[in-house]
């Protein structure tokens, strides 16, 4: 218990992150119980009130409860980021160890195709991939859209990382043991890997967050879906700034800060436990 | 040698261009949509239009608009008008060309996101570089943890707040667009006078933001090289504390900096179009916003591509830049 204490000291990102992250759950968790997000559909209160004891966030000009909607969304861009997330790591992690172990011109041609596609602006790519599919999005639909390229990045320096590591000793003596190609990937280089596989996982889920959001801003989201980015899409749409609403773009704004900061402390507080060297310097 | 190098390079910028152009053509075709049969039904319920000829008038179209081709030949008709910058017509704003709508916004972003990435990669470098040298002030390690915050903000965010605080609450700079409105764009001080102060705070929340991240690269890359053999031998010569600043650090750990600021190019683009939308700002952004909210395929598809290729080509030349730099890897396969 005490190492832990003296742990957490030496590294107050990974708390100060952790905390953040879970003043949002409460925040989620205690809003469902009081708060009804069907609330958060038009029509459902009075437009345009600024925040009160029945509306403690206010409500929009379409009549949302934006207590409701801010209750209702957050999980839902949450998740958009976490699938699309969980998606795009798999298949880094699956592609970075198909790239290592084979070398050659597999690695070449996967290693080219995540230098080239790394160097696109994505945003514009998911533009062209959710104009072009019919109807209206789903929230699924969504995190698939944002995990096409959700996967660039991680397989990049996870490539990079099991390249560094199987040169390692205890890989050698495993092999020079006898063990199994398959037996070395999952029980030596996977579990060395994993604080690393957890920090760009972190990394991972908040620009999938980040693409999301953008994309919902400009109008290309799950229209019926009470997401952040999309009540940030309605703000927009109806001008909300000039005309001095201020309580419908704050609530999103705080909650969206909150995400990105507690998301980016815990990157860098995982990042210091994969990667010791960085102690000193960060 | 260097011949051969450049060449690799602007082959990397050519697939870049094709695999946009590629991306372009068959994405909005894979998931099966026919804009032509789509267009005439809209057409026909709006005039409450008997549905009878509608097959024919499709396969009509089709015919007039080369669709009834096999997809290859299609495909191969697309590059060629996009390799003569032939992005076809706007269809929310017929009879401008997509060209010309895009000849419009371009310099606006260009000169937005060019003064902005410059500005912010200079003095994030420089305060990157001062974070990590221990003969700087001590009131620097002050801006340390803002920095950190700032660099987890996404720039629109950023800007929504800026807006709010010096716009609509201390109603100091504009709150919308590029210039004031009525304002004719003409090249006068005046005008330039009002660009700028439109300019000001999409720039702030930009450069705020990226400060950021390039002062945070440059403190730890300043951190190893100070750790290096040849610093200590420098100082130990006794050469000037400056010199081995300078000369010794800063001139080495600038260059996986450069390195970063050409992966970057494409993220802080993203950001920028949000910006943009936030503003009003009218440069690409604005111009891709409204052609999504106004359906017009051919508009989001030439500002894509136009877009990719610009940033393609920045990459090149940052690409043949970086040997004069980095002199060690100019002979190298890189």
């Amino acid at each position: 218990m005490r190492a832990v204490f003296r742990y957490i000291r030496r590294n107050p990102s990974l708390v100060l992150g952790a905390a953040l992250l879970a003043v949002l759950a409460l925040f989620v968790l205690v809003g469902s119980l009081v708060v009804d997000t069907e609330d958060a559909r038009p029509l459902s209160a009075p437009a345009l009130r600024p925040p009160s004891a029945d509306y403690p966030f206010g409500t929009d000009r379409q009549g949302r409860d934006l207590l409701a909607v801010m209750v209702a969304g957050t999980p839902l861009t949450l998740r958009i980021g976490f699938v699309a997330g969980f998606i795009g790591v798999g298949l880094g992690t699956l592609l970075a160890f198909i790239a290592a172990y084979y070398r050659g011109l597999t690695d070449t041609l996967i290693r080219g195709i995540a230098d080239i596609g790394l160097t696109v602006p994505g945003l514009l790519v998911l533009i062209i991939i959710a104009v072009s599919i019919k109807g209206t999005l789903t929230v699924n639909q969504m995190a698939i859209i944002v995990a096409s390229l959700a996967w660039l990045y991680p397989t990049r320096t996870i490539r990079a990382q099991v390249l560094s590591l199987r040169e390692r000793g205890y890989v050698e003596v495993a092999q020079l043991s006898g063990m199994s190609g398959a037996g070395i990937i999952f029980f030596e280089l996977l579990p060395n890997l994993l604080p690393y596989l957890a920090a760009t996982l972190v990394g991972a889920v908040s620009s999938a967050i980040l693409a999301s959001i953008g994309l919902e801003v400009l109008g290309l989201g799950p229209i019926d879906s009470p997401t952040l980015g999309m009540t940030l899409y309605w703000v927009n749409f109806n001008a909300a700034m000039i005309n001095g609403w201020w309580w419908w773009w704050t609530a999103p704004t705080v909650i969206i800060l909150t995400v990105f900061l507690g998301l980016f402390f815990l990157t860098v507080g995982l990042d210091e436990i994969a990667n010791p060297r960085l102690r000193r310097s960060a | 040698m260097q011949l051969t190098y450049i060449a690799r390079r602007f082959g990397v910028f050519l697939l870049i261009v094709w695999l946009a152009a590629t991306l372009n053509f068959f994405l909005p075709r894979l998931s099966g949509q026919d804009p032509v049969r789509a267009k005439l039904l809209e057409q026909a319920s709006l005039g409450g239009y008997v549905q009878g000829g509608i097959e024919e008038m499709t396969r009509e179209y089709e015919r007039r608009f080369g669709l009834d081709r096999p997809l290859w030949h299609q495909y191969l008709t697309y590059l060629h008008d996009v390799s003569r910058l032939d992005f076809n017509y706007s269809i929310a704003n017929y009879p401008r060309t997509v060209n010309e709508l895009i000849a419009d916004a371009l310099p606006w972003t260009i000169g937005l996101l060019g003064t902005t990435t410059l500005l912010s990669f200079g003095i994030g470098t420089l305060l990157g570089a001062l974070l990590a040298w221990p003969r700087a002030p001590g009131w620097m390690r002050w801006l340390m943890p803002p920095l950190w915050a700032l660099h987890a903000i996404p720039f629109f965010l950023l800007g929504l707040i800026l807006t709010y605080l010096l716009a609509f609450r201390l109603p100091l700079l504009p709150i919308f667009g590029g210039y004031s409105t009525g304002a004719v764009p003409t090249l006068s001080w005046h005008f330039a006078w009002d660009v700028f102060q439109h300019a000001l705070l999409p720039a702030l929340s930009i450069i705020l933001v990226a400060t950021g991240g390039w002062a945070l690269g440059m403190r730890g890359m300043m951190v190893t090289t100070m750790g290096e053999d040849y610093v200590l031998f420098a100082e130990a010569k006794g050469l000037k504390a400056p010199t081995v600043f300078l000369r010794y650090c800063v001139r080495n750990a600038v260059l996986p900096q450069v390195t970063a600021l050409a992966l970057a190019l494409g993220q802080i683009l993203s950001g920028a179009v949000l910006v943009e939308v936030i503003f009003g700002y009218p440069g690409i952004g604005t111009l891709l916003y409204q052609a999504i909210r106004e359906n017009d395929h051919f508009v989001i598809q030439g500002i894509v591509f136009t877009v990719i290729v610009a940033l393609g080509f920045t990459t090149f030349l940052l690409d043949v830049v970086y040997p004069w730099l980095d002199p060690r890897i100019s002979y190298r396969r890189a």
